[in-house]
Protein backbone atom coordinates (compact mmCIF):
# COMPACT_ATOMS: atom_id res chain seq x y z
CA UNK A 1 0.00 0.00 0.00
CA UNK A 2 1.32 3.22 -1.40
CA UNK A 3 2.42 5.78 2.13
CA UNK A 4 -0.11 8.22 2.48
CA UNK A 5 1.01 11.87 1.26
CA UNK A 6 0.64 14.07 3.93
CA UNK A 7 0.93 18.14 2.61
CA UNK A 8 3.89 20.15 4.63
CA UNK A 9 3.01 23.73 5.70
CA UNK A 10 6.16 25.85 4.35
CA UNK A 11 6.39 29.39 4.93
CA UNK A 12 6.63 31.09 1.76
CA UNK A 13 9.95 32.95 2.20
CA UNK A 14 12.08 29.74 3.04
CA UNK A 15 13.03 29.77 0.37
CA UNK A 16 14.56 33.24 -0.37
CA UNK A 17 17.97 32.94 -0.96
CA UNK A 18 19.75 33.59 2.23
CA UNK A 19 22.04 36.32 0.16
CA UNK A 20 19.14 38.70 0.66
CA UNK A 21 18.04 37.83 3.84
CA UNK A 22 19.77 41.20 5.76
CA UNK A 23 19.34 43.91 3.16
CA UNK A 24 21.42 46.43 4.06
CA UNK A 25 23.68 47.70 6.52
CA UNK A 26 21.12 50.69 7.41
CA UNK A 27 17.98 48.10 7.02
CA UNK A 28 17.56 44.67 7.73
CA UNK A 29 15.16 42.57 5.99
CA UNK A 30 13.90 39.18 7.22
CA UNK A 31 10.91 37.05 7.24
CA UNK A 32 8.80 37.42 10.32
CA UNK A 33 7.93 34.27 12.22
CA UNK A 34 4.75 32.07 12.03
CA UNK A 35 1.64 33.83 13.76
CA UNK A 36 -1.82 33.61 13.95
CA UNK A 37 -3.91 36.41 12.81
CA UNK A 38 -7.60 37.36 12.73
CA UNK A 39 -9.78 40.07 10.34
CA UNK A 40 -12.16 41.47 13.40
CA UNK A 41 -15.10 43.24 11.92
CA UNK A 42 -17.27 44.80 14.70
CA UNK A 43 -19.89 47.71 15.34
CA UNK A 44 -18.93 49.85 17.98
CA UNK A 45 -21.08 48.54 20.48
CA UNK A 46 -19.45 45.12 20.54
CA UNK A 47 -15.83 46.94 21.00
CA UNK A 48 -15.67 46.32 24.74
CA UNK A 49 -16.62 42.57 25.14
CA UNK A 50 -14.43 41.51 21.73
CA UNK A 51 -11.56 43.56 23.51
CA UNK A 52 -11.77 41.71 27.00
CA UNK A 53 -12.19 38.56 25.02
CA UNK A 54 -9.00 39.16 23.22
CA UNK A 55 -7.17 40.60 26.42
CA UNK A 56 -6.32 43.66 24.39
CA UNK A 57 -7.57 46.70 24.11
CA UNK A 58 -9.30 47.54 20.46
CA UNK A 59 -7.96 51.02 19.61
CA UNK A 60 -11.26 52.83 18.35
CA UNK A 61 -8.80 55.71 16.65
CA UNK A 62 -7.49 55.82 13.42
CA UNK A 63 -4.04 54.95 12.60
CA UNK A 64 -3.66 53.32 16.47
CA UNK A 65 -2.75 49.63 17.30
CA UNK A 66 -2.66 48.26 21.19
CA UNK A 67 -0.50 45.35 22.01
CA UNK A 68 -0.49 43.20 24.91
CA UNK A 69 2.08 39.75 25.31
CA UNK A 70 3.05 39.53 21.85
CA UNK A 71 -0.81 40.06 20.47
CA UNK A 72 -1.59 43.20 18.60
CA UNK A 73 -4.32 44.70 17.76
CA UNK A 74 -4.47 47.57 15.05
CA UNK A 75 -6.89 49.75 13.65
CA UNK A 76 -7.70 49.61 9.90
CA UNK A 77 -10.88 51.31 8.99
CA UNK A 78 -13.31 52.40 11.39
CA UNK A 79 -15.32 48.72 12.20
CA UNK A 80 -12.38 46.84 11.04
CA UNK A 81 -8.81 45.59 12.64
CA UNK A 82 -5.87 43.03 12.23
CA UNK A 83 -5.12 41.08 15.04
CA UNK A 84 -2.08 39.13 15.02
CA UNK A 85 -1.12 36.91 17.65
CA UNK A 86 3.06 36.05 17.71
CA UNK A 87 2.56 33.22 20.02
CA UNK A 88 0.22 31.59 17.51
CA UNK A 89 -2.64 30.48 19.96
CA UNK A 90 -6.12 30.18 18.41
CA UNK A 91 -7.65 33.80 18.05
CA UNK A 92 -10.68 31.95 16.96
CA UNK A 93 -11.09 30.39 20.42
CA UNK A 94 -10.69 33.21 21.79
CA UNK A 95 -13.72 34.73 20.64
CA UNK A 96 -15.59 31.74 20.57
CA UNK A 97 -17.78 32.38 23.34
CA UNK A 98 -18.30 36.15 22.88
CA UNK A 99 -21.88 36.96 23.04
CA UNK A 100 -21.99 40.36 20.43
CA UNK A 101 -22.62 40.47 16.98
CA UNK A 102 -19.20 40.20 14.74
CA UNK A 103 -17.45 38.60 12.38
CA UNK A 104 -14.27 36.57 12.64
CA UNK A 105 -11.81 35.86 10.23
CA UNK A 106 -9.37 33.50 10.36
CA UNK A 107 -6.41 35.10 8.03
CA UNK A 108 -3.21 33.00 9.70
CA UNK A 109 -2.01 31.89 6.54
CA UNK A 110 -3.46 34.53 4.16
CA UNK A 111 -0.98 37.04 5.96
CA UNK A 112 2.59 36.74 5.89
CA UNK A 113 5.24 39.55 7.21
CA UNK A 114 8.25 41.10 6.65
CA UNK A 115 10.09 42.55 9.14
CA UNK A 116 12.30 45.37 8.47
CA UNK A 117 14.47 47.18 10.86
CA UNK A 118 17.53 49.68 11.23
CA UNK A 119 18.21 53.46 10.58
CA UNK A 120 17.35 53.25 7.00
CA UNK A 121 13.98 50.88 8.00
CA UNK A 122 11.79 54.10 6.76
CA UNK A 123 13.79 55.03 3.85
CA UNK A 124 13.74 50.98 2.39
CA UNK A 125 9.73 51.23 3.00
CA UNK A 126 9.63 54.82 1.66
CA UNK A 127 11.11 53.51 -1.79
CA UNK A 128 8.25 52.15 -2.57
CA UNK A 129 5.45 53.29 -0.06
CA UNK A 130 4.25 57.25 -0.36
CA UNK A 131 3.11 57.30 3.35
CA UNK A 132 4.45 59.90 5.55
CA UNK A 133 6.52 57.73 8.29
CA UNK A 134 8.19 60.94 9.98
CA UNK A 135 8.01 60.75 13.99
CA UNK A 136 5.07 63.24 14.61
CA UNK A 137 2.75 61.40 11.70
CA UNK A 138 3.55 57.76 12.32
CA UNK A 139 5.05 57.33 15.72
CA UNK A 140 6.17 54.03 17.28
CA UNK A 141 2.89 51.91 17.50
CA UNK A 142 1.41 53.79 14.42
CA UNK A 143 -0.40 51.54 12.08
CA UNK A 144 -2.01 51.94 8.50
CA UNK A 145 -3.36 49.65 5.42
CA UNK A 146 -1.60 51.35 2.74
CA UNK A 147 0.78 50.26 -0.29
CA UNK A 148 3.90 49.12 -0.89
CA UNK A 149 4.95 49.20 -5.01
CA UNK A 150 2.20 47.57 -6.25
CA UNK A 151 0.33 45.41 -3.56
CA UNK A 152 -1.51 46.02 -0.65
CA UNK A 153 0.46 45.66 3.10
CA UNK A 154 -0.53 46.90 6.46
CA UNK A 155 2.63 48.85 7.94
CA UNK A 156 2.96 48.27 11.91
CA UNK A 157 6.17 50.78 13.31
CA UNK A 158 6.84 47.96 16.69
CA UNK A 159 9.73 50.11 17.33
CA UNK A 160 11.43 53.16 16.54
CA UNK A 161 13.60 51.26 13.92
CA UNK A 162 11.13 48.56 13.58
CA UNK A 163 8.19 48.08 11.02
CA UNK A 164 6.32 45.03 10.43
CA UNK A 165 4.93 44.84 7.04
CA UNK A 166 1.90 42.49 6.53
CA UNK A 167 1.09 41.41 2.97
CA UNK A 168 -0.93 38.55 1.18
CA UNK A 169 0.89 35.24 1.23
CA UNK A 170 1.36 35.40 -3.03
CA UNK A 171 2.68 38.34 -3.07
CA UNK A 172 5.39 38.06 -0.35
CA UNK A 173 7.93 37.34 -2.70
CA UNK A 174 7.45 40.84 -4.54
CA UNK A 175 7.21 42.78 -0.99
CA UNK A 176 10.22 41.37 0.22
CA UNK A 177 12.75 41.42 -2.67
CA UNK A 178 11.05 45.42 -2.86
CA UNK A 179 12.08 46.10 0.13
CA UNK A 180 15.63 44.32 -0.17
CA UNK A 181 16.05 46.70 -2.68
CA UNK A 182 14.86 49.62 -0.93
CA UNK A 183 17.33 48.63 2.00
CA UNK A 184 20.15 48.55 -0.32
CA UNK A 185 19.28 51.87 -1.85
CA UNK A 186 18.62 53.23 1.46
CA UNK A 187 22.24 52.46 2.46
CA UNK A 188 23.41 54.61 -0.71
CA UNK B 1 0.86 63.09 -6.87
CA UNK B 2 -2.09 64.47 -5.29
CA UNK B 3 -2.96 63.91 -1.31
CA UNK B 4 -6.71 63.73 -0.72
CA UNK B 5 -7.91 63.64 3.13
CA UNK B 6 -9.94 60.73 4.16
CA UNK B 7 -12.77 61.80 6.60
CA UNK B 8 -12.35 58.77 8.58
CA UNK B 9 -8.44 58.06 8.55
CA UNK B 10 -8.50 61.92 9.71
CA UNK B 11 -5.27 62.27 7.20
CA UNK B 12 -4.06 63.34 4.09
CA UNK B 13 -3.15 60.04 1.97
CA UNK B 14 -1.77 59.63 -1.29
CA UNK B 15 -4.08 58.96 -4.50
CA UNK B 16 -2.70 55.71 -4.63
CA UNK B 17 -4.69 54.34 -1.63
CA UNK B 18 -8.08 55.97 -3.45
CA UNK B 19 -10.66 55.22 -5.98
CA UNK B 20 -13.22 57.29 -7.95
CA UNK B 21 -16.22 55.74 -7.36
CA UNK B 22 -18.48 58.57 -9.47
CA UNK B 23 -20.40 61.35 -9.15
CA UNK B 24 -22.22 61.79 -5.59
CA UNK B 25 -25.57 62.50 -3.97
CA UNK B 26 -27.88 60.88 -6.73
CA UNK B 27 -31.31 59.15 -4.83
CA UNK B 28 -32.76 56.84 -6.20
CA UNK B 29 -36.33 57.40 -6.68
CA UNK B 30 -38.86 55.70 -4.19
CA UNK B 31 -41.43 54.75 -7.37
CA UNK B 32 -39.13 53.87 -9.50
CA UNK B 33 -41.68 51.04 -11.15
CA UNK B 34 -43.46 54.25 -11.90
CA UNK B 35 -41.40 56.82 -13.59
CA UNK B 36 -40.96 56.92 -17.41
CA UNK B 37 -38.32 55.85 -19.34
CA UNK B 38 -36.93 59.30 -19.96
CA UNK B 39 -36.63 60.00 -15.76
CA UNK B 40 -34.92 56.68 -15.16
CA UNK B 41 -32.60 57.37 -17.53
CA UNK B 42 -31.85 60.86 -16.13
CA UNK B 43 -31.49 58.77 -12.88
CA UNK B 44 -29.55 55.65 -13.97
CA UNK B 45 -27.32 56.76 -16.88
CA UNK B 46 -27.03 60.88 -16.77
CA UNK B 47 -24.40 62.04 -15.04
CA UNK B 48 -23.16 66.08 -14.84
CA UNK B 49 -19.96 66.90 -16.18
CA UNK B 50 -19.72 70.08 -15.39
CA UNK B 51 -16.46 72.35 -16.00
CA UNK B 52 -15.73 73.49 -12.26
CA UNK B 53 -16.58 71.84 -9.03
CA UNK B 54 -17.57 68.31 -8.60
CA UNK B 55 -19.55 66.37 -6.11
CA UNK B 56 -18.19 62.85 -6.09
CA UNK B 57 -17.68 59.53 -4.45
CA UNK B 58 -14.31 57.92 -3.44
CA UNK B 59 -13.58 55.26 -2.00
CA UNK B 60 -10.26 54.64 0.41
CA UNK B 61 -9.78 50.96 -0.85
CA UNK B 62 -6.13 50.30 0.32
CA UNK B 63 -6.82 52.37 3.79
CA UNK B 64 -9.84 52.53 5.98
CA UNK B 65 -11.93 51.22 2.66
CA UNK B 66 -14.62 53.38 3.83
CA UNK B 67 -16.46 55.61 0.96
CA UNK B 68 -16.86 58.80 1.80
CA UNK B 69 -17.66 61.84 -0.92
CA UNK B 70 -15.38 64.81 -1.78
CA UNK B 71 -15.61 68.04 -3.53
CA UNK B 72 -13.13 68.29 -6.96
CA UNK B 73 -12.08 71.07 -9.38
CA UNK B 74 -12.32 69.42 -12.97
CA UNK B 75 -10.21 71.77 -14.51
CA UNK B 76 -7.88 72.05 -11.86
CA UNK B 77 -8.14 68.74 -10.16
CA UNK B 78 -7.72 70.22 -6.68
CA UNK B 79 -9.88 68.50 -4.01
CA UNK B 80 -11.84 71.31 -2.15
CA UNK B 81 -12.83 69.16 0.65
CA UNK B 82 -14.04 66.09 1.65
CA UNK B 83 -16.94 64.79 4.05
CA UNK B 84 -18.15 61.57 5.24
CA UNK B 85 -20.65 59.49 3.44
CA UNK B 86 -24.11 60.30 4.67
CA UNK B 87 -23.43 64.06 5.46
CA UNK B 88 -25.38 66.70 3.73
CA UNK B 89 -24.00 68.21 0.57
CA UNK B 90 -21.94 71.49 1.88
CA UNK B 91 -23.64 74.48 0.22
CA UNK B 92 -20.27 76.14 -1.63
CA UNK B 93 -20.19 78.88 -3.41
CA UNK B 94 -20.14 78.15 -7.57
CA UNK B 95 -17.31 80.27 -7.97
CA UNK B 96 -14.66 78.90 -5.73
CA UNK B 97 -11.23 79.01 -6.27
CA UNK B 98 -10.97 78.43 -10.56
CA UNK B 99 -8.25 79.01 -12.38
CA UNK B 100 -4.22 78.72 -12.73
CA UNK B 101 -4.44 74.89 -12.35
CA UNK B 102 -0.78 75.23 -12.14
CA UNK B 103 -0.37 77.96 -9.95
CA UNK B 104 -2.34 75.94 -7.32
CA UNK B 105 -0.35 72.39 -8.39
CA UNK B 106 3.02 74.50 -7.26
CA UNK B 107 1.29 75.42 -4.20
CA UNK B 108 0.03 72.14 -2.90
CA UNK B 109 3.22 70.80 -2.77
Amino acid sequence: MADPVIAQRRPVLAGAHPSLYGGSAVAHVTPAKAATRLSLRAKPDAVAALSAALGVDLPTRPKRSASSKGRHALWLGPDEWLVIDEAETDLMAALAGVGVLHSATDISHRNTAVLVSGPGAAAAINSACPLDLTDGVFPVGAAARTVLGKIEMVLYRTAAEDYRVECWRSFAPYAFGILVEGAEDAAL
Amino acid sequence: MLLIRCPYCEEDRSELEFRSVGEAHIVRPDNIAEISDEAFAEYFFLRDNPKGLIYERWRHIHGCGRFFNAVRHTVSDKFVMTYKAGEPKPDLPAATPVAQPLAQEGAAK
